[in-house]
Order: C-alpha cells, then sequence, then structure tokens
C-alpha cells in the first residue's frame, strides 16, 4: 500500500516535470524546440524500454529499430484504412509491438544471451525485408502521411501535440521502469542478470518473467514509433529501421547506468540533446561516430555510467 | 523450372557458398572457439574490402594480393582489440552485456568511419579476370565468382590444417575446452587467445577482398553479413570448420534458389530467417557437439 502511494507521488511528480518542460517549450515560442525536444523525449522513450529488457534482466537487444518500425508501421497501415487519433494509433503499436516481443521471446529466449542478441537483430533484419516487398505500406519507395496543421477541436499546432503525446509517453515509459524497478518483478528481473540458472534452481519463474520483460520493452519501443510517421511525413523502410536507434538505445543506458530508471533518462537527455546540437552544427554521420565512441568509451572505463560515477564520487565524499 | 536454371542456381549457390565460409571462418573462430561475440567482424570485412580497393585503385595491385599484404596489418588489429576486450572485459569478469555492446560500438564506429572518409558511394575494384564470362557446357562459372571461392577454400584448408597439425593451431581448440589444463601444458591461454582472435581478425582481410571482386561495396554493406556470418557459424556448428563450410555451401544455394526464383529483395530475409530456426529448432547447429 506504501509503496503504492509513493509511485502514484512519482508519478505525479512526473507529470508535474513534464508539465513544466511543455509550458517551458511553449514559452520560447519556437517550432524547432518541438522538433528537437520530440527527437529527445522519443530517445529518453526507447532507452526506457531498451533498459527494462538489457539492464534489469541482462538480455542484449540489438532490433529496437524493429520494435521501433512495427509501431511506425502499424500507423502506416491504419491510416490508410481510417485516420484514427494519435492515442489510439500509440495503443496500436503497443499492442503490435507486444506481441511481436512476446513471440520473439518464446522463440529465442531459451538460448543463451548472446544468441538472444543475435536473434534481435536478425528479427530486425527479417522484419525490414518484409516491409521492403510489402506495397500496400509503401514497399521499398516509402509512404506518405500527411500532418494535419492543428488538431481537429483544439487550436494546438500538430507539432506541440505530437510533442505532447511523446512527453506523455516518456512520463508513461519511466513510470512503470521505476515501478518494475521497485516491485518483486524487479528482483525477479535481477536474479536473472546476476545468475539466470541459481535464480531458476530457487524456483523463480525465469521464463515467465522473461517473456514479461521482452512484452513490455517490446510494447514501449512500439509505442514510440506510432507518432513517428506524422512526425516524419514521409517513412520509409531505411529510415525507419535505421541502426542508429539500435545504437541509441543501446548508448543511452550504457552511459547514463543501467541499473536504475535514472540512467536511460539521464543518458537520453544528454546524448539526444548532444546529437541535436551536432547535427546542427557539424553533421550527422560526425554526431553518430561521436555516439559509437562514446559507447566503446563507457563501457570500457565507467561500467556502470554516469550514475555509478556519481555514485562512487558520492560515496568516497 | 527449366534444368538448365536449376543448375546454375544451384552452381551459382555452390560458388557463393565458398566465399560466404571465407566471411564465416573468422566468426567460427572467435565466437565458435573462443566464445567471443564479435558481431563487429562484417565491419572488419567492409575495411579489407576499402583496402583492397585503395591498393587497386592507387598502385593497380591485385586486390587479392593487395589483402594479403595488409594480412600482418589485420593481425596486429585482431591482437590489440583482443587485448583490450580481456583488460576490460574478461579479466574483470564483466557480464557479457557489455562485451556485446562494445563490439557493437566497434561496428558502428567502423561503419560509419568509413562513410565520413568514403562517402555512401559504391566502390569496385578492377582486375582481368573479373569481367570475363565463361562457361562449361551450359553452366555458368564466372571468375568473378570462381576465384574468391577457389581462394577461400584454400583458406578454410589451410586454417584447419594449422588447427589440427599445429602445436598453436591445437592449443587454439583447448583453449576452448580447458584453459586451466592448457596452463598446465605450459601455454598461456591469454596468449593463444590473442593469437586465435587475430587469426580470427586477419581473415577478414581476405574475405574483404572477396567480396569486393564480387560485388561493388558501399559501408553499410557489413550488416547484410551479420545475419549470414552467425546463421552459418550456428547451422554448421559452433567451432566447426568443416560445419562453417557445409553451412556456407546451404546457405549460398538457398539464397541462389531464393533469388533465382522469388527475387533478389527477399534474399537478405533467407539468412535470418534460417538462423532464427535453426535457433529454435537446433541450436546446436548441424554437426554440433
Amino acid at each position: 500500500m506504501n509503496s503504492a502511494i509513493r509511485s502514484g507521488r512519482f508519478a505525479l511528480a512526473c507529470i508535474l516535470v513534464a508539465a513544466a518542460v511543455f509550458a517551458g517549450a511553449r514559452a520560447i515560442g519556437n517550432d524547432y524546440v518541438f522538433f528537437a525536444g520530440y527527437t529527445v523525449l522519443q530517445f529518453v522513450v526507447l532507452a526506457t524500454a531498451w533498459n527494462i529488457l538489457g539492464g534489469y534482466t541482462g538480455y542484449v537487444n540489438f532490433g529496437t529499430a524493429a520494435f521501433f518500425a512495427l509501431g511506425a508501421y502499424a500507423t502506416v497501415f491504419f491510416h490508410k484504412f481510417y485516420p484514427l487519433p494519435v492515442p489510439v494509433l500509440v495503443a496500436i503499436g503497443a499492442a503490435v509491438s507486444g506481441l511481436v516481443g512476446l513471440g520473439m521471446g518464446y522463440l529465442t529466449l531459451r538460448l543463451r544471451g548472446a544468441f538472444f542478441a543475435i536473434a534481435t537483430l536478425a528479427l530486425a533484419v527479417v522484419l525490414q525485408t518484409l516491409v521492403v516487398n510489402w506495397n500496400y505500406v509503401g514497399g521499398s519507395r516509402g509512404a506518405y502521411v500527411i500532418r494535419p496543421a492543428e488538431v481537429p477541436g483544439l487550436s494546438l499546432p500538430y507539432i506541440q501535440y505530437l510533442f505532447l503525446i511523446m512527453l506523455a509517453l516518456a512520463v508513461i515509459a519511466i513510470a512503470t521502469a521505476r515501478s518494475i524497478e521497485r516491485s518483486k518483478l524487479g528482483y525477479g528481473f535481477a536474479t536473472i542478470r546476476d545468475d539466470e540458472l541459481a535464480a531458476e534452481a530457487s524456483g523463480v519463474p525465469t521464463l515467465r518473467l522473461k517473456l514479461i520483460a521482452t512484452t513490455l520493452s517490446g510494447a514501449l519501443m512500439g509505442m514510440a514509433g506510432a507518432p513517428f510517421p506524422y512526425y516524419i511525413g514521409y517513412l520509409q523502410p531505411s529510415s525507419a529501421f535505421a541502426l542508429e536507434y539500435a545504437v541509441n538505445s543501446i548508448a543511452m543506458p550504457m552511459i547514463g547506468g543501467t541499473t536504475s530508471w535514472i540512467g536511460p533518462l539521464v543518458g537520453a537527455l544528454l546524448m539526444g540533446t548532444l546529437q541535436q546540437v551536432t547535427t546542427v552544427t557539424i553533421s550527422s554521420a560526425v554526431n553518430l561516430l561521436i555516439v559509437g565512441l562514446l559507447l566503446v568509451g563507457f563501457v570500457i572505463i565507467a561500467p556502470n555510467g554516469l550514475v555509478g560515477l556519481a555514485r562512487r564520487a558520492s560515496s568516497q565524499r | 523450372m527449366s534444368y538448365d536454371l536449376l543448375l546454375n542456381a544451384v552452381m551459382a549457390g555452390l560458388l557463393l557458398g565458398g566465399f560466404y565460409a571465407a566471411v564465416t571462418v573468422g566468426i567460427s573462430i572467435s565466437f565458435g572457439i573462443l566464445d567471443i561475440v564479435n558481431i563487429a567482424h562484417p565491419a572488419f570485412i567492409i575495411l579489407g574490402s576499402y583496402i583492397a580497393y585503395i591498393l587497386n585503385a592507387q598502385l593497380g595491385l591485385d586486390p587479392i594480393a593487395a589483402s594479403i599484404i595488409a594480412l600482418p596489418v589485420f593481425y596486429g588489429l585482431g591482437a590489440a582489440i583482443y587485448q583490450t576486450y580481456y583488460l576490460s572485459f574478461e579479466k574483470r569478469g564483466q557480464d557479457p552485456l557489455r562485451g556485446l555492446a562494445f563490439f557493437f560500438g566497434i561496428l558502428f564506429i567502423t561503419e560509419v568511419a568509413l562513410v565520413l572518409e568514403f562517402g555512401v558511394d559504391y566502390r569496385y575494384v578492377q582486375a582481368g579476370y573479373i569481367d570475363q564470362p565463361w562457361h562449361i557446357g551450359i553452366v555458368d562459372l564466372p571468375p568473378r565468382m570462381l576465384v574468391p571461392c577457389l581462394m577461400s577454400l584454400v583458406m578454410l584448408a589451410a586454417l584447419q590444417l594449422f588447427l589440427t597439425r599445429t602445436f598453436t593451431g591445437r592449443a587454439i581448440m583447448a583453449v576452448a575446452q580447458d584453459q586451466l589444463a592448457l596452463q598446465l601444458m605450459a601455454a598461456n591461454p591469454i596468449r593463444i587467445k590473442r593469437i586465435a582472435f587475430a587469426i580470427s581478425i586477419a581473415t577478414a582481410s581476405l574475405a574483404g577482398a572477396f567480396l569486393i571482386i564480387i560485388q561493388p561495396v558501399e559501408p553499410s554493406m557489413g550488416r547484410d553479413y551479420i545475419g549470414r556470418v552467425f546463421a552459418i557459424c550456428v547451422l554448421g556448428g559452433l567451432g566447426s570448420l568443416p560445419g562453417t563450410l557445409i553451412g556456407a555451401m546451404l546457405l549460398g544455394i538457398v539464397e541462389s534458389f531464393t533469388a533465382t526464383f522469388y527475387g533478389p529483395s527477399w534474399a537478405p530475409a533467407v539468412s535470418f530467417g534460417l538462423l532464427l530456426l535453426t535457433l529454435a529448432v537446433r541450436p546446436m547447429g548441424l554437426l554440433g557437439r
């Protein structure tokens, strides 16, 4: 009961912070802030989602792009059918990616960790090939999704609306991650990360826990992908399945720290902002090079990320 | 389905398979024997292609000769990477998660560095035999495919002899099974592993030259090979070079059939589909222990 109240308080605090962020962005009054902010928030969701599987249970997912793209393509699919409101599309994206995450878990989670990682990479390529060969969603040519100028009913520019949705998703992702951490589920995940065999032997239902983790993580990634076609306006397989998503969603938690919800958040905010700056001032290729170098540097030098460094610094004092 | 189309598809598959064996043999050593999940291997192969390209374009060297000249460089690179990997992960007993992220980062850095240096244009090499057609009866045997395939078989045979007939080679096979026993035989397991990993990266130099002979190369192409190499490696059974060859030939034939009868745009899904299937049904592979 006590923990439920605390989670409630935490969610409330998140919502207040989110409201302040939105108010702040509106006060600046420049559309670019919303475009850049959307990307950073998208990375917050992806990094947090990745960390639920990767950080808590220790299973590396290289297929972030696949789950993200599934959400995006679910939107394209239904958009051609009937233009549904974005929150509904987000729910659909979550359902589709969550189901694929569950199926993928069933197929591969009996394998050793490394095989799981390779299989997720395989999944991304198989799905990309399917989409490239599927004409209904645009095939290799891509598909246009025209973004309305304003939200009908509310006098809110559409990009601000999308920003607001991504902000809400970030709150949902972080609140989910934090409540997992403090629950029985989180302790179960941690036993898998530390010693799966011992956990299994002491009666932890490891397979079921892992399936919960893949489903949740996949669903959150799909949610992040669902509004993407509206954001970008023209969705191509190569932009939805970009390796950039896989690298970033691994690099951000690794740089921030994988053991708690703060790590991916800090990592995504820092790296996301840094990338926006370098993309504008230098070039997007250089920006990706920086991400790769930081990822390698951090896993070698600071295995517990910035959060680990901060903890060590405060305990030494 | 006509008879000569079928025969040509099989032949093209075998030639392709021979080349795939060269691409995979490095992974068979690093992942199969040493248990190091080097997903950056395909990126090193692309690096090998670009080195063959530079030496070919600047000095007019034959791409395969160029890759043999580059062998020591790749060997040194491999040794350096293993040393970093060992000091940062194996020695500290870090969870494999970080090792994976490390190689993923290297894959990414190599690819982006190549994009920054050469752009995303396709590059190709020139050699006398590349453009020539060649037939036996109704079967096409383009030297562009035949030369890499034969050279790859030579490389595999040499590696197999090395691993089974020399002290160092046998020590490499042994290090996978029992490090302590190896130490008792007065061999330093870390040194043996470093040699083995360096050899695995050195094979990427040759495989890169084969690749750029077969088709024009651009930096992000390595990703398509990640699925292929692991599919072959798992299919053939980890750490077995004959298994690698069989797995490579199988994948070559399946891909060639898919490309001939369904269209080349489905080819990437074949290897990964096969990999997912193998992992789900028979994770120890065809010749697995």
